[in-house]
């Protein structure tokens, strides 16, 4: 097993290497350069902007600029952005992953579990009206075209409803009279903590509430996830000194971009959960548990949904990998400022450093997610076996 | 045409006798994909979209005026005021510049469905090729090109699209040949491999290599027949991701294409109607044009994969 996984992590390696030289030479191949856009004003000689061109190092071949870029990477130095000179690209990075990681995270676990668990019940009572409304549902939230979905969304929540922000990270407004320390980062971090500290204990009691008598096990469960979220909102509701506002305020501007991407990644995993429970309900075994009278709700929970769940969990360590770069689309659409805004923002602006910056990022956790899909194989099917 | 002949009568050519199975399979699969309502209604839509395609030109040369009604130059001096809201004289509008959006519905319709059909050809070429070849001779060549699949799956497709085009500007070919290269070499290769694993133990591959037939005779003649349902069950799919990739890098406004559902929601946001939906033909019919389209490959897509897969079949 660990033998395995070092050779995939040689792998990995391997593939963003190539990844990194294919991507930097493909930036470089663009007609023009940020010189061109930074000199836009007449005003400036053209010498000046040869000047400029040779301080950025683009004035280089284009080999030498990857080979470069590529050794300083490893040495875990991304660079400086050209757009948004002297701040280091890494520093620009560490500030949005997080909040990219955050909502991309939060809504496919949670379109996860919605997902295979609508999934496999549809499978189970098959034909019917609402097999097939709820099979074209299903593939209406999956083919949507995103960014009219995401502004029907806004629509909806914000300006018809009015309970929701319609967009951006925060509302600058409320962090006018922030104190001297307190700025989003400070914040979104603290809750990030405190949402994974909150996510632990649930964890936690869920794993201890199936020790307890069955007559309990419903009512310890609902507690082991409301009392650890209550003792969160609590925490940030009197003990950080009136702090809490500003998490409310991150905290709404996160709830519409979380539901739109847990709704398009909801009908994926519904679709996926049900073709795999189809598949599996063919299986000799189904009827024998049929045979053996086992109630029907054991059959699809313990002995279908569990065989069905390979293929899924594929689709679901796929769609993290694909939501990061799907993920620009939400991100613009919400003006959400994460990895692939900051992407977008970067290449049509020619800043090499950033660009290559962020798509080297969403090119690792794309690394990592197949890398976690594969591991977590072994233990899902204790058939397969890695050499 | 080879004519076979027995002792006491001559039998039909074989061109009739292929054509007579092949219309026995088309009428037994057809069966089966018209039992799911679902592919039904997806294989409506396709040629809902298709007629769609068909008529603008037909239009624009007989009932619609070529100065007004043109989906790119065209723009109508009789109304005062652009926007204007669906009228007789323009069913569902005009947008910002004067033009009639359906119109630029129509003409729009006809390059999604070509952009979907060459980069779906060209998946389908690549993918076969590769899973094909790899699971007939196996070892090295095998591990090289499973490994190149490899390294395509994990490449973050739309960031890459999105990168590229927003430094180059690519047109409609260019963009179906990268979506085709990139799905042709990502996962629909080892799906088709994996089929081609098991058309390649079947007797009648030993039969022809027996024979004496050569490496490519196999393959080609052989394997690849056998992996076409397949094939065009993942088309479908391909469709589905190309129209997708096209109308939200359109959207962006990173294509050099010149009237796509995806510019029609970009011109609509560039001048401020985004948002507003007291001029709802703006953004409305685009978007669902692409939503259906896109759900209507995906439905025929799946409908025709429980034709392919037997497991997935009611009875």
């Amino acid at each position: 097993m660990w033998k395995y996984i070092a050779k995939r992590l040689l792998q990995v390696l391997l593939t963003l290497l190539l990844f990194q030289i294919v991507t930097y030479l493909l930036m470089d191949a663009q007609p023009g350069d940020i010189a061109d856009l930074l000199t836009l004003n007449p005003d400036i000689p053209p010498a000046q902007r040869e000047i400029l061109r040779r301080d950025l190092g683009l004035d280089r071949p284009p080999l030498e600029r990857a080979v470069v870029y590529i050794s300083n990477f490893y040495k875990g130095d991304l660079g400086v952005s050209f757009s948004q000179y002297p701040r280091p690209v890494l520093d620009i990075i560490m500030e949005r992953l997080p909040r990219t990681l955050v909502l991309f995270l939060s809504a496919t676990l949670v379109s996860f579990w919605a997902g295979f668990s609508s999934g496999k019940v549809l499978a189970w009572k098959r034909g019917g009206l609402i097999e097939y409304s709820s099979t074209l549902i299903g593939v209406f939230l999956y083919t949507v075209f995103t960014p009219w979905f995401a502004l029907m969304m806004i629509w909806l929540f914000s300006i018809k409803l009015g309970w929701l922000p319609p967009g951006k990270f925060l509302d600058p407004l409320l962090w006018l009279d922030t104190p001297e320390h307190v700025n989003a980062n400070f914040i979104f971090m603290r809750m990030v903590w405190s949402a994974l500290i909150g996510s632990g204990m649930t964890i936690v009691g869920l794993v201890l509430s199936k020790f307890l008598p069955s007559s309990l096990r419903s009512a310890s469960n609902w507690a082991s996830v409301i009392v650890p979220f209550g003792l969160v909102f609590i925490f940030w509701g009197y003990f950080t000194g009136g702090l809490g506002s500003y998490a409310w305020d991150i905290l709404s501007h996160l709830v519409l971009p979380v539901l739109t991407v847990t709704l398009i990644g909801y009908g994926g995993t519904m679709l996926l959960t049900r073709t795999s429970m189809l598949e599996t309900l063919r299986e000799d075994y189904i009827m024998t548990a049929k045979a053996k009278g086992l109630p029907e709700k054991v059959i699809r929970d313990k002995h279908a949904a569990r065989n069905a769940l390979l293929p899924v969990w594929t689709g679901l360590v796929f769609a993290i990998g694909g939501s990061l770069s799907g993920g620009i689309i939400t991100e613009t659409v919400f003006s959400w400022p994460g990895i692939g805004l900051t992407l977008l923002q970067a290449a049509t602006i020619e800043d090499i450093p950033l660009a290559m910056g962020a798509l080297t990022v969403t090119g690792v956790l794309t690394l990592i997610s197949h890398l976690v899909a594969d591991v977590g194989y072994a233990f899902l099917d204790p058939r397969i076996r890695y050499h | 045409m080879t004519v076979v002949q027995n002792s006491e009568r001559v039998l039909e050519p074989l061109w009739r006798i292929r054509l007579k199975l092949f219309a026995r399979g088309f009428k037994k699969n057809w069966a089966l994909f018209a039992e799911s309502p679902i592919g039904l209604i997806g294989l409506g839509v396709i040629v809902f979209f298709g007629l769609i395609a068909l008529a603008q030109p037909i239009l624009v040369n007989t009932v619609w005026e070529p100065k007004v009604y043109d989906p790119i130059n065209g723009f109508d001096i009789e109304i005062p005021y652009h926007p204007s809201p669906p009228s007789a004289r323009h069913l569902l509008g005009t947008d910002v510049l004067g033009r009639d959006v359906l119109s630029q519905l129509m003409y729009s319709s006809r390059f999604e469905f070509a952009l979907g059909l060459i980069s779906a050809i060209v998946t389908v070429l690549i993918a076969t090729t590769i899973g094909a070849v790899s699971a007939y001779f196996g070892g090295l060549v095998d591990t090289i090109l499973m490994r190149l699949v490899d390294l395509v799956i994990m490449v973050p497709f739309l960031a890459v699209l999105i990168v590229m085009s927003a430094l180059m500007g690519v047109g409609m070919i260019e963009l179906a040949l990268v979506i085709g290269i990139l799905s042709g070499f990502g996962g629909t290769a080892i799906v088709i491999k994996s089929q081609a694993l098991s058309v390649k133990v079947k007797p009648f591959v030993d039969v022809a290599r027996v024979a004496g037939g050569g490496h490519a005779h196999i393959i080609f003649t052989h394997l690849v027949p056998n992996l076409m349902p397949i094939s065009l069950l993942y088309m479908m799919f391909v469709v589905t991701g190309a129209i997708f990739s096209e109308a939200v890098l359109s959207f962006f406004g990173l294509t050099e294409i010149q009237m796509s559902w995806g510019l029609m929601i970009n011109t609509t946001q560039v001048f401020g109607y985004l948002m507003r939906f007291d001029t709802w033909w703006l953004l409305f019919p685009a978007s669902l044009s692409i939503t259906f389209l896109c759900a209507a490959f995906y439905m025929v897509g799946r409908a025709l994969d429980e034709v392919v897969n037997p497991r997935l079949r009611e009875r």
